[in-house]
C-alpha cells in the first residue's frame, strides 16, 4: 500500500517541480539564478513582482489580456446560448449539417486565419484593439461553446419548456429564470473553456495587437535586452499569468466534474 | 366555455397521427381519452393544448377560433406522464409560478398555493426541491401547479402511469374528489380501462388516430361501438369468437347456446360474439349458464384474481376468476357462460347487440 502513495508522491513532485522552480526563480535576483544552484532563494526578494506592478508596460499586459479574454467569454456565451437552444429544440433545414460545419471551424489551425484577420482588421481600423482579439477568438470558441451547451440543453426535457409556456412564461423570462439555472453547470464549463482558450492563445493575440491591446504573453517575450534575459521578472510574470487560470478553475471546479459527466466535453 | 374540435388532422413524417377528429367537450366535464399506446392520445392532447398545430381542422374555445393562438395565451394547464416540475424551484415556487406570472397579489398567491398543496397532501413539503421528493409527491406537485390556476382546460396525459401500484391507487382514489366542483374542462388520457371506469365522466376511444366512440363512460363500456372499443375497454381484453346465429347461438363450429332475449331480433347469419373475461367462470353461478369444456393454456395469477387462459376448439379465451387457481397446464376445465352476457358484432366488427347491463343482476 505504501508503494502506491510513493508513486503518487513522485508523480505530484514531477508535476510540481517546474512550477516550483518558476516560483523559486521569481523570488531570486537574476544574478543568483545565473550564478548559483539553490533550491530555496538565498536572498529572498520581491523586487521582480514590484517591477511588474509598478511598470505600466508590464501590468497593462495583464489588463489587456483580462479585458479581451472576458470580452471573448461573455460574447461567446451570448452568441452560443441562443444558437445551442435552437440546435437542441428545433428542427430546421440543414440543422445537422450546420452543427457539424460549426465544429469544423475548430479543426483549422489558428495560423490559417492569421493573415485574413490581420489584413481585415487593419483595413477597418480594428487592429490593436481588445475587441479585435476577442472577435478573432470567438471564431474558435463559439463552435465549442455551442457544442457543449447543446449537450446540456438536450438533457433538459422539452416538456419543461412546454410547461413554462402553458404556465404563461414569455420566452425570455422562461430562458432566464427556469432554463438557465438548469444548465448552470454547462454554462460554467463553457465559460471555462472559452476563458482557457483565449487566455493561452498567443499567435492571434500577438499578431493582431501592437501597443494598446498587447497581451501579457507578448509582453513577456520582449524582455530580452542588451544585458540578456531578465529571468527574475520573466518568471514573476509567469507566476502571475497562472493566477487567473487557477482562479477560474477554482470557481468552476464543481461544474467541471459535473460537466465532464453530463455534457459533451 | 366549451371546447370544440372540428375535423382535426395531423400528419407527421408522412404518417397520419390524428385523422379527422371532431369532438365537443362541455364546460365542467370530465373526459377520458382511452386508447392503446400509439393511438394518438398524446398527440390529440398536444393539439388541444396548442403545443402543436393541426394540419387540417380548427380548434374553438368558447366559440372562438384559437387554432393560431399561442399556447401561453390559451389558459391551458397540463400534467405530463413524466413528472415535470421546475427542478431549480422549491415545491412552493413551483406551484406559485403560474400565479406569479399572472401577476396575482402576494397574499392571494400564498393562500391558493397552501390550499392546493393541502388538498394534494404536499403541504408539509413546500420548502423542498422536486428532486428531494418521491415520484408520487413530484406528480402531486405537478398536479398542484396545474390545478392552482383555474385553467379553462386541464389536460392530464397518463399522469399515474409512472407511479408504482400503491401510489397509483391512492392518487386515483383522490382524483375524483380533486376534479369535482371545477369549472374547467378536464381531459384525462389513459390506457387503463379501470382508470376510466373509476373516474367516470365521458370517455372518448381513439384507435390509430381516429375517434371511434365518445359518450358517457358507462354507456361506452356497456355499448362498445366496435370490437376494438370492447377490446380496449376491458382488462383483460374481451374475448371475441366468430360464430353464427340460426335460432340458437353457435360459437365456433360446435358449441351451441340457447338464444338469449337480446339477440332474438337479429337476423340469422355470421356474427362475432364477445364476452368479458369477468363473465366467464370455472364455477357455475346461475341456472342460465352453459357449460363449455376447454383446456388450460396457462393460469396467470394477478393478485387476488387469476386470469385463466384456456383454449376451446382452436379459439383462445381468458377467464377472469376471483381467487388464486393454479390449474395444471393442459388440464381440462369447464367454463360457464351466460348467453345473456354476449355482445354481438357484425363481421366488420360493429356492435349490433349488447347485453342489458342489468339482465343478470351484476354489472
Amino acid at each position: 500500500m505504501r508503494i502506491r502513495y510513493l508513486v503518487l508522491l513522485a508523480y505530484i513532485l514531477f508535476l510540481m517541480l517546474p512550477l516550483y522552480w518558476m516560483v523559486n526563480m521569481s523570488l531570486k535576483t537574476t544574478a543568483e539564478t545565473l550564478t548559483t544552484f539553490s533550491l530555496v532563494p538565498k536572498s529572498l526578494t520581491f523586487d521582480n513582482y514590484r517591477t511588474i506592478f509598478s511598470d505600466p508596460a508590464w501590468y497593462s499586459g495583464y489588463l489587456n489580456s483580462i479585458i479581451y479574454v472576458s470580452l471573448n467569454t461573455v460574447m461567446s456565451l451570448l452568441v452560443a446560448l441562443p444558437a445551442a437552444y435552437a440546435f437542441s429544440r428545433f428542427r430546421f433545414l440543414g440543422d445537422k449539417h450546420l452543427f457539424f460545419w460549426l465544429l469544423t471551424n475548430r479543426m483549422a489551425p489558428p495560423a490559417v486565419f492569421l493573415l485574413p484577420f490581420f489584413q481585415l482588421y487593419s483595413s477597418v481600423g480594428l487592429f490593436d484593439t481588445h475587441i479585435a482579439v476577442a472577435l478573432a477568438h470567438m471564431l474558435f470558441n463559439v463552435p465549442l461553446a455551442v457544442w457543449i451547451l447543446e449537450g446540456f440543453m438536450s438533457g433538459v426535457p422539452k416538456e419543461i419548456d412546454e410547461t413554462a409556456y402553458l404556465d404563461g412564461y414569455s420566452f425570455p423570462r422562461f430562458f432566464l429564470t427556469i432554463f438557465l439555472p438548469l444548465i448552470r453547470a454547462g454554462v460554467g464549463v463553457t465559460a471555462f473553456f472559452c476563458f482557457m482558450f483565449s487566455w493561452v492563445e498567443l499567435l492571434l493575440a500577438r499578431t493582431l495587437t501592437s501597443v494598446n491591446a498587447k497581451p501579457i504573453a507578448a509582453v513577456m517575450t520582449r524582455t530580452v535586452s542588451a544585458s540578456g534575459l531578465d529571468w527574475g521578472v520573466l518568471t514573476a510574470a509567469g507566476v502571475l499569468t497562472l493566477i487567473p487560470g487557477a482562479l477560474v478553475i477554482w470557481f468552476v471546479r464543481n461544474h467541471i466534474a459535473k460537466g465532464f459527466a453530463l455534457g459533451r466535453v | 366555455m366549451s371546447l370544440q374540435l372540428k375535423g382535426i388532422s395531423k400528419t407527421v413524417g408522412g404518417e397520419t397521427w390524428i385523422d379527422d377528429v371532431s369532438l365537443t367537450l362541455e364546460p365542467g366535464s370530465f373526459n377520458v381519452l382511452l386508447g392503446l399506446t400509439l393511438a394518438g392520445k398524446t398527440t390529440l392532447m398536444r393539439l388541444i393544448a396548442g403545443l402543436e398545430r393541426p394540419d387540417r381542422g380548427r380548434v374553438f374555445m368558447h366559440g372562438r377560433d384559437v387554432t393560431e393562438v399561442p399556447v401561453r395565451k390559451r389558459n391551458v394547464a397540463m400534467v405530463y406522464q413524466q413528472f415535470i416540475n421546475y427542478p431549480s424551484m422549491t415545491v412552493y415556487d413551483n406551484i406559485a409560478s403560474p400565479l406569479r406570472i399572472a401577476g396575482l397579489p402576494r397574499r392571494e398567491i400564498d393562500r391558493r398555493v397552501r390550499e392546493e398543496a393541502e388538498r394534494l397532501h404536499i403541504d408539509h413539503l413546500l420548502d423542498r426541491l422536486p428532486s428531494e421528493l418521491s415520484g408520487g409527491q413530484q406528480q402531486r406537485t405537478a398536479m398542484a401547479r396545474a390545478l392552482v390556476r383555474d385553467a379553462d382546460l386541464l389536460l392530464l396525459d397518463e399522469p399515474l402511469v409512472n407511479l408504482d401500484y400503491k401510489l397509483r391507487e391512492e392518487l386515483r382514489a383522490e382524483m375524483r374528489e380533486i376534479f369535482a366542483r371545477r369549472r374547467s374542462i378536464v381531459v384525462y388520457a389513459t390506457t387503463d380501462p379501470l382508470e376510466a371506469l373509476a373516474l367516470g365522466g365521458n370517455t372518448a376511444v381513439l384507435q390509430a388516430g381516429r375517434l371511434i366512440q365518445y359518450g358517457p363512460t358507462l354507456q361506452v363500456y356497456h355499448h362498445p361501438a366496435t370490437e376494438h372499443v370492447a377490446y380496449v375497454f376491458s382488462d383483460p381484453p374481451m374475448n371475441v369468437v366468430p360464430g353464427r346465429l340460426d335460432g340458437e347461438v353457435r360459437l365456433g363450429d360446435s358449441t351451441r347456446l340457447p338464444l338469449p332475449p337480446h339477440l332474438r331480433q337479429l337476423p340469422s347469419g355470421a356474427y362475432r360474439f364477445g364476452i368479458r373475461p369477468s363473465h366467464l367462470s370455472i364455477v357455475r353461478r346461475s341456472e342460465a349458464e352453459v357449460a363449455v369444456p376447454a383446456r388450460v393454456v396457462v393460469p396467470e395469477v394477478t393478485g387476488s384474481e387469476t386470469f385463466i387462459h384456456v383454449r376451446h376448439h382452436d379459439v383462445d379465451w381468458v377467464i377472469q376468476q376471483p381467487g388464486v387457481h393454479l390449474l395444471p397446464i393442459g388440464s381440462g376445465v369447464t367454463m360457464h357462460l351466460d348467453p345473456a352476457r354476449l355482445f354481438a358484432f357484425d363481421p366488420a366488427g360493429r356492435l349490433v347487440a349488447a347485453p342489458e347491463p342489468w339482465a343478470a343482476g351484476r354489472v
